[in-house]
């Protein structure tokens, strides 16, 4: 009786695990995993005529050979990791207030605050940039107007505006994890250190950056990783001397149709941005699933 | 350093000063926007020459096409809402289920599954966007070699652009789903069932309820992130631009206020969802 009952019971079980499976896999294995591979073959693929390809490492020699593109490589995993430490020095005391100075109603206020401007579109935020930093713009008409500069100077195009438009856009996602790790260390323990001879920065750097590591490192990770694949604001804020990395990747994809380069070079970018967030991850003794969940 | 130490005046002033700053540095940008949305100039540009509502409701009569009258921008905009409105519903119904699927069922496996949901948000937007476009080109190549079909939604299009966004808003909308089911008494269920309730019963009355504000919270997330998406959907996109990708061409173009005018428009539009939301958490 109990045997015969059972099967059923189990085979139906089975049938809706397949059925909550199947999304799921669907998801995967259709628009992450068979996409890749597909990339990883278009990068090991030369053409040697029409419509005949062969398997070669073309493509990655390619991007070897000419200095151009490993220029713009390393120049973009500089300036991410730039931008990232500048997220984090300018977030961190903002997170810090809130996090512990603030109380009740104000505190709550700020936070919305952080996060409004996140809300609007990047292109939104990065015309904001444009019409404040262009030779027509707000703040060079402003500095001329207080006499600092005798003309309207050009304000765009240089690296240091591609630098603010990538904090800028970048500062929720620093702001976020910090506030929520800073809010979870209990004041006793300064107000203990303090009294035992600490000063201000002897209890930051042996108590609250310890304790705040998690979040440093959630937001230190996504913050690169965001820098590192945009496209928007280095391309508009730094116009042809931008020189970024994703930018390279549209021109050969889109621009020049050669799907081969513009995959190879897709792979590096997500090669270096995989070891980066890995290594980041190692050095701070995280793990990968609870950093996600986090931020 | 807390407000329970005794801090100095100086060191009052200069957090104060600091956090003071960082919000300046936060809203210029976009009260920039608003403000030259208003002004009476063919440029978004200072000086400022007097309030206008030309941008908005300007039928093209001194060469000014205001929002409403801008026929390429309304459709963009009309584009954006609907490929949002699918991205959304499917992040919500697909990360309904990978919510149940990680909280509820027992599988090799699972902690593979699981990693690998979370794997789309680290690959950069535009990688995802390329991927896509070459494998449905592999597709599409292969249903005309094989069958002989002309297969359209293949093509950079739409489909493609729904495609891409939904790949990893997906895992964010399951994060959002599986976070308040985790939080789920089960008891409540099991209670169900002993008063007769089926599965699908107990599922419709006592579970989904609770997932409420999940499921509610994950759409407007889902529906936000995929209306201001911008990398994936560059790759992906076909002749029916999104918003995102009409600003941008404009704006490499030459910026006109009109566009002054889209951003003012979105962001009251997102304040009204993101605040509609917030009060709904009270």
């Amino acid at each position: 009786m109990v045997s015969a009952a059972a099967d059923p019971l189990a085979s139906r079980a089975r049938l809706a695990l397949l059925l909550l499976l199947a999304p799921a896999a669907v998801w995967l294995v259709g628009l992450i995993v068979l996409p890749h591979v597909e990339l990883a073959v278009l990068s090991l693929r030369a053409r040697v005529a029409p419509r005949v390809y062969e398997w070669s490492l073309a493509q990655y020699r390619t991007f070897v050979d000419e200095p151009l593109y490993w220029r713009t490589f390393v120049r973009t995993a500089t300036m991410s990791i730039l931008a990232t430490a500048c997220t984090l020095l300018i977030a961190f005391p903002v997170a810090w207030y809130i996090a512990k100075i603030a109380h009740g109603r104000a505190k709550s206020l700020l936070f919305v605050l952080c996060l409004i401007p996140f809300w609007v579109s990047e292109t939104v935020r990065t015309l904001g940039w444009m019409i404040l930093l262009r030779e027509s713009g707000v703040l060079p008409h402003l500095l001329v107007a207080l006499g600092i500069t005798a003309e309207p100077v050009e304000m765009l195009y240089h690296d240091a505006t591609i630098l603010v438009g990538l904090v800028y856009t970048s500062m929720l996602f620093m702001v976020v994890p910090l506030v929520s790790t800073l809010e979870s260390l209990d004041d006793s323990l300064i107000e203990a250190a303090y009294d035992l001879g600490g000063n201000g920065w002897s209890i930051l750097r042996q108590i609250v950056v310890p304790h705040a590591a998690p979040g440093i490192a959630a937001g230190s990770i996504v913050v690169f990783m965001l820098t590192l694949g945009n496209y928007l604001t280095p391309t508009l804020l730094g116009g042809k001397n931008s020189l970024w990395f994703t930018e390279q990747i549209y021109t050969q994809f889109i621009t020049r149709f050669n799907w081969e380069q513009g995959a190879a070079f897709g792979f590096l970018l997500l090669i270096l941005s995989t070891a980066i967030v890995w290594a980041g991850l190692k050095v701070t003794g995280q793990r990968f699933g609870d950093v996600m969940r986090r931020s | 350093m807390i407000p329970s130490l005794p801090r100095s005046g100086i060191q009052r002033c200069a957090t104060a000063g600091w956090v003071g700053a960082f919000f300046v540095f936060l809203f210029v940008p976009l009260v920039i926007v608003a403000v030259f949305a208003f002004n009476d100039a063919n440029y978004p540009a200072p000086p400022w020459r007097g309030f206008t509502l030309d941008w908005f409701v300007g039928s093209g009569a001194k060469g000014r096409t205001g929002l409403f009258a801008d026929a390429p921008l309304m459709k963009s905009i009309a584009t954006s809402v609907l490929v949002a409105f699918w991205v959304t519903l499917l992040s919500v119904a697909v990360g309904t289920a990978n919510a149940f699927l990680l909280e509820r069922a027992r599988f090799r496996g699972k902690a593979a599954i699981s990693l690998m949901m979370l794997a789309p948000l680290v690959i950069p937007g535009v990688i995802l966007g390329i991927s896509i476009l070459a494998f449905a080109s592999r597709l599409a190549q292969f249903a005309d070699d094989l069958w002989g079909l002309d297969l359209d939604f293949l093509r950079p299009g739409l489909p493609l652009v729904v495609a891409g966004q939904f790949s990893y808003i997906v895992s964010i909308a399951t994060l959002t789903i599986a976070a308040r089911l985790k939080r789920f008494d089960t008891t409540l269920e099991e209670a169900a069932f002993n008063l007769g309730a089926s599965r699908a019963a107990a599922l419709r009355t006592v579970t989904l309820p609770y997932l409420k504000p999940a499921l509610i919270g994950a759409a407007a997330i889902s529906f936000l992130m995929s209306f201001e998406n911008f990398n994936t959907t560059l790759m992906l996109v076909g002749s029916d631009p999104p918003l995102t990708i009409m600003m941008y061409g404009r704006m490499r173009e030459g910026a006109s206020p009109v566009l002054n005018a889209v951003s003012l428009f979105l962001m009251v539009a997102s304040a009204v969802i993101a605040l509609a939301l917030l009060r709904r958490e009270r």
